[in-house]
């Protein structure tokens, strides 16, 4: 007779009082497969933990921001936010989307290029920009976004020495009705900084002003404070019109709209309650449309969008190590994939679900990372199912930030794999090893030997 | 000996009642075979004979399964102190 499955024994008090902090159970379905590439499989094959990146999501993801924003306005171009995946694989399927480049340091900016992107169609934002990085990005005609007056008065010194006229636009702060409000980027609109920028460059003669530029936040749940950060800026753009007889060619709205993900402390998962890009679209869209600008001279829409266009392509596949308890009888799971590789856990209460089969029988439990470091916690409280030591399961939502604010720490960070069109996969970052750490390490000579 | 106190009642869908203060508690099916080898006795061995017969299972992940099941059981003050002691 064959065995039946078995699965731990579970016994759980029942309780009639309000819902914990636990909450319901969310996990009905096991995710056993990508993109119809088994999990179980790509453990087998590549090691656990390991990155998974879906092209088709990645694809489908950005056609269907491109198309909600084309359809409302004539002239749209994205560009790929560096910072939130800089990985070389993921960027050129952006590029070959059409997606410019939007970086924020000399070393994005380098790698914008090494992959093949045409200078003029980098963005370079950010406060930390070198002589030696600004005089690249005039000369390959980049829009350098200015974030401050040593920045503009570098620019003006640099157009000097080089004759030439740098592509210029300002970064621009400003109150669209949202805490926090961020204000340390660029050039505030409401105290008069960004006209005083504005007016500085535009005496100067020495820059050719292109655009406007603002990023109001990160994970915007609300889509209204685009519009009113549209306005603001297109009531600059008309501004300058008038008092200089200077067309503005672009308006760059920046990034920071919402993911599918679950910011911690939320009352409602992400999938319910974050905007969708038609929301985004149709605000900012309107804004621009409804302003003082005569429809034939409509400047071109920029779009830095990183997160949400990436984060749901990427999954984090990870194995159990055990199960114990803590002293208070809590239940706790460990599994490989720690914080150092999924430093998203600290802003959201990322999806886990088990990659087998499992039973309607859940328990509430801490799942911990590998770290020997007390902050190694991936959920501080999910309802799960009933997980066994070797286990496989899938952290959902991991395509933002993680490869790219990743660390190694204590355990070495894994391969990141790609599941191409048609289903084949690709490693597109190899995992690392002891050498990767120790070749950058230098020992003196007098250090080299010692006994014990 | 690990004994479960006698008042304790569990139905065949798993719900389990402490008629001494009131509290309820639901198990699994394993769950449920574990609790009904410990209250009708079974030495730890025989448990362990018992459910490898039946499941795909091997003995270390029993014992550790075991000894996490008989500590909840503890916890929610379903053992019965005294048999241990006599024990």
């Amino acid at each position: 007779m064959e065995k039946q499955r078995y699965e731990r024994p579970v016994i759980k008090m029942l309780e009639s009082n309000m819902p914990n902090k636990f909450g319901l159970r969310t996990e009905y379905k096991p995710k056993t497969h990508i993109d119809n590439v088994a999990v179980k499989d790509l453990i087998n094959e590549y090691s656990s933990p390991l990155f998974v990146i879906s092209e088709k999501t990645i694809r489908s993801t950005y056609k269907n921001a491109k198309k909600s924003f084309t359809t409302r306005y004539p002239k749209v171009q994205f560009a790929w936010s560096y910072k939130t995946n800089y990985l070389s694989a993921i960027c050129n399927i952006f590029h070959q989307e059409g997606s410019w480049a939007e970086v924020v340091s000399g070393f994005e900016y380098d790698k914008a290029i090494k992959n093949g992107v045409d200078g003029k169609k980098i963005i370079f934002n950010g406060p930390d920009k070198n002589e030696k990085d600004l005089t690249k990005a005039i000369k390959n005609d980049s829009l350098i976004h200015i974030d401050h007056l040593d920045e503009l008065y570098t620019i003006i010194e640099l157009s000097e020495k080089l004759n030439k006229k740098p592509k210029v636009a300002i970064r621009v702060n400003m109150d669209t009705g949202i805490y926090p409000m961020w204000d340390r980027f660029g050039f505030n609109y409401e105290n008069g900084q960004a006209w005083d920028a504005l007016n500085k460059i535009m005496r100067s003669k020495k820059l050719e002003l292109v655009g406007l530029h603002t990023h109001i936040g990160t994970f915007m749940l609300s889509p209204q404070a685009y519009g009113t950060a549209a306005f603001k800026l297109a009531d600059l753009a008309i501004g300058i019109q008038k008092k200089y007889d200077h067309e503005i060619k672009y308006i760059d709205m920046g990034g920071g709209f919402a993911s599918k993900n679950t910011l911690k402390g939320s009352y409602l998962p992400g999938v319910d309650t974050s905007p969708s890009f038609d929301d985004f679209a149709e605000t900012i869209t309107s804004a621009l449309i409804n302003s003082d600008f005569k429809p034939d001279k409509l400047p071109l829409l920029i779009l830095e969008t990183g997160r949400a266009l990436i984060d749901d392509a990427g999954y984090l596949l990870g194995t159990v190590i055990s199960n114990k308890r803590l002293s208070d009888g809590k239940r706790t799971t460990i599994i490989d994939v720690g914080v150092n590789i999924l430093f998203t856990s600290f802003w959201y209460d990322h999806k886990v679900t088990p990659a087998q089969s499992f039973t309607q029988y859940t328990e509430d439990t801490v799942l911990y990372g590998p770290l020997c470091m007390n902050i190694d916690v991936i959920r501080e409280n999910a309802s799960l199912p009933l997980l066994n030591k070797g286990d496989h399961v899938v952290i959902h939502h991991v395509g933002a930030y993680n490869m790219t604010q990743w660390m190694q720490f204590i355990t070495l960070r894994p391969k990141v794999v790609m599941i191409d069109m048609d289903g084949k996969t690709h490693i597109i970052r190899e995992n690392e090893n002891i050498n990767s750490i120790t070749d950058f390490e230098k020992v003196p000579e007098y250090l080299k030997k010692f006994e014990l | 000996m690990i004994k479960i106190k006698s008042n304790i009642a569990i139905s065949d869908t798993g719900f389990i009642f402490n008629p001494s203060n009131g509290e309820s508690f639901s198990a699994n099916p394993i769950g449920i075979e574990f609790f009904n080898l410990i209250k009708q006795g079974k030495p730890q061995d025989k448990i362990f004979e018992n459910m490898l017969e039946k499941y795909n299972t091997d003995k270390n992940t029993l014992e550790k399964d075991y000894s996490d099941f008989v500590q909840t059981l503890n916890q929610f003050q379903l053992l019965d102190q005294d048999a241990e002691k006599k024990a």
